[in-house]
């Protein structure tokens, strides 16, 4: 009963009419950037992160949320539409949803995809709501040793488990870590990477450091690709579904549900595995195999469903554990910080009005979410006839007056430059984004509590496994790093094993990172990622 | 020597079009078809898909013009397309569909067409969207 009046207080609080305008600006705002290619929720929040030094907290988690979700949704519209995913998270939509629309069947793939997420969407917060005190209650007992593995095991799944190549995403890792040491020393105060610039020993400013990576790298790399030749998007009316439609729906939604929570909440969750393996298990189950390459409506129910329930499943260690899984919830965790709120385990404790509002409204803005998508989807794909050097100079433009708006110094400006351009370098050489922004959020969090550890233990590093969950969680992070060692030996002893991979070096490289997360068969999961990345503009982006 | 006709996949487009077709077959010259993009978009209503493309061109082969289909995306506006290709064909003619402008639209978006009007070298021959009866 608690969870529910905690949640009941939460309604009150998101229903007044205030919070319920931010939430709904957040709602349209996220679909309007879902919809578009190449601007995900993450870059949104970045953007609007200045605004929380005058909004309430509540008001502006409320919206920030909101922006969260409606990524999701407005990242199906274009998929199925246009068969550019709008978002990394709707790619698998794309393979059978672009094939309905092309059958004529676009107004159904539409609505099987908005009346997934908000299902999959509600029951992942009802769970979200559920879960999270339980995992509160189990947070608090850790210790320092056993909370700085969990960052540390949070921090290498994301950077080795998700995106194709170990070394870049160690790379950004190093980047993220590396900026997030800059300015003064906590426990001795000593100046570290400052190089005599007094400015620079305050460290450097969150919203800027997001802001320059996420909203001017991605300028910068659009304005360098601005050129090329126009798509024609699928004409669509109202969406609807008929009844065989909802019957060969509701099953999928619901599975995908199940795949897409635990993965989201999980350290290296992330929204595309569970997209990927919904997709898979929805060709395996269905009774219309032979419409699965021609528009099957489960290849689109499933996978969106398991994308929105994954976000809810992001917020729960996001919430819980202060740990955040993807980069909105990255950088949704430096709003926390820029507000003086302490995330982590005693967040439900000490903001627990805060928190509960949060959750309540996301049931809101999924409820507001179906109402907006459901009779607007064809105004929305209006949106990409947008030109887009008005859009990206719009972003730049909100970029360098946020980052400037920060401290008031100019210097601030120049570190956006600078950050920038390494964003367009990342994007430019592939290495993933994530890592790097995780790095700088959790970085030195994780260092705190390095630091406390060590000093309980008196410098003994043995004070490092002195808990037993802690041990737990290195033998973890110590197979995870080994998993391709291990696959590669595990693969010379079987040589006859697997004959499909001989001529195919370059697929059998990517399998082992995949294997891990996915836990299923991997193989054809593996081609079909293969397969979508190919013509996807914005598959490299940053995980919403 | 030749005709330029720009043409937009709407009404407007398809009366310029005809009217250039019945010029070329008139004159038996080279008709250069411009369809262009500035691709800044992602999505162009404006630029016709390629089956659209396909049949102006076995359309023009079944009437015996000789022809020129161009879609250039070069991030140039319409107008400058056009304008180039008359320069670089020779042309002696340019058709253009035109549509009507409210004044504030023209203040703010521009017009193509008066831009090709007061720049071209050659002769404009302007036409209206057919009228629906």
């Amino acid at each position: 009963m608690d969870v529910f009046s905690s949640l009941m207080d939460g309604f009150a609080t998101a229903l007044t009419p205030m919070n319920f305008l931010y939430a709904v600006i957040g709602v349209v705002l996220g679909t309007a950037v879902g919809v578009l290619p190449g601007l995900g929720p993450a870059m949104t929040v970045a953007l609007l992160l200045p605004v929380t030094y005058v909004l309430e907290p509540t008001s502006a988690f409320i919206m920030f949320a909101g922006i969260y979700y409606g990524g999701m949704y407005g990242g199906s519209t274009t998929s199925i539409l246009l068969n550019t995913p709008g978002e990394s998270s709707s790619v698998v939509t794309a393979i059978e949803g672009n094939k309905m629309a092309k059958a004529g069947r676009a107004a159904q793939a539409l609505a099987t995809a908005a009346i997934g997420s908000f299902v999959a969407g509600t029951i992942g917060t009802a769970l979200l709501a559920v879960c999270a005190p339980i995992v509160v209650k189990f947070a608090v007992s850790l210790g320092s040793p056993s909370y700085f593995a969990i960052m540390v095991l949070a921090l290498l799944a994301v950077t080795a488990v998700l995106g194709s190549s170990r070394l870049r995403g160690f790379a950004s890792l190093g980047l993220g870590l590396a900026i997030g040491l800059v300015g003064m020393d906590s426990v001795t105060g000593q100046a570290r990477l400052t190089f005599g610039q007094p400015l620079l020993s305050d460290g450097l400013d969150i919203v800027v450091v997001a802001v320059a990576i996420f909203a001017v790298g991605e300028a910068l790399w659009v304005a360098a690709h601005l050129r090329r030749t126009p798509l024609h998007i699928i004409p669509v009316g109202q969406p609807w579904m008929g009844k065989e439609d909802w019957k060969r729906s509701w099953k999928p939604w619901l599975r995908g549900t199940v795949l897409g929570f635990p993965f989201g909440a999980l350290p290296a969750g992330g929204a595309e595995i569970p997209t990927f393996l919904s997709y898979v298990t929805e060709k395996r189950l269905t009774k219309h195999p032979e419409e699965f390459g021609k528009g099957a409506i489960e290849g689109v129910a499933g996978p969106e469903a398991a994308n929105n329930a994954a976000a809810a499943g992001t917020l729960t260690p996001m919430l819980a554990l202060g740990l955040p899984t993807n980069a909105t919830a990255a950088v949704m965790l430096a709003a926390f910080t820029s507000y003086g709120i302490q995330p982590g385990p005693q967040l439900f404790e000490s903001e627990g009005p805060l928190v509960w509002a949060l959750i309540a409204s996301l049931f809101i803005g999924n409820f507001l979410l179906l109402v907006i998508n459901l009779p607007l989807a064809p105004l929305w794909a209006k949106l990409l006839q947008l030109p887009r050097p008005y859009l990206y100079a719009g972003i730049l433009f909100f970029a360098t007056l946020g980052a400037y708006s920060v401290n008031l110094q100019a210097f601030d400006l120049v570190i956006l430059l600078v950050l920038g351009a390494l964003g367009f370098m990342m994007r430019r050489f592939g290495l993933p984004v994530l890592p790097l922004i995780l790095g700088v959020i959790l970085g030195p969090r994780v260092e705190g509590q390095l630091r406390k550890t060590l000093q309980l233990s008196a410098g003994d590093p043995a004070g490092l496994w002195s808990e037993p969950i802690a041990v737990g969680i290195y033998v973890i992070v110590a197979i995870i790093l080994a998993w391709p060692l291990l696959l590669k030996a595990w693969r010379r002893s079987r040589p006859q094993a697997e004959p499909a991979f001989a001529g195919m070096p370059a697929t059998s490289e990517a399998d082992p990172d995949r294997t891990d997360a996915g836990g299923a068969n991997p193989h054809p999961f593996d081609d079909r990622d293969l397969d979508t990345t190919r013509n996807t503009a914005a598959g490299r982006q940053e995980r919403p | 020597m030749s005709i330029i006709v720009g043409y937009l996949p709407s009404p407007e487009g398809t009366a310029a079009l005809e009217a250039a077709i019945t010029q070329a077959r008139k004159d038996a010259k080279l008709l250069v078809v411009i369809n262009s993009s500035r691709g800044d978009a992602l999505v162009d209503k404006r630029y016709a898909e390629n089956e659209e493309i396909a049949g102006i061109e076995e359309r023009l082969k079944k009437e015996g013009i000789e022809h020129l289909v161009q879609q250039p995306v070069r991030g140039n506006d319409a107008a400058s397309e056009v304008l180039q290709a008359a320069e670089q064909h020779r042309a002696d003619l340019i058709v253009i569909g035109l549509r009507r402008r409210t004044p504030v639209g023209k203040l703010i978006m521009g017009s193509t067409a008066q831009q090709i009007l007061l720049e071209a070298g050659c002769p404009v021959l302007a036409v209206k969207a057919a009228h629906q009866s």
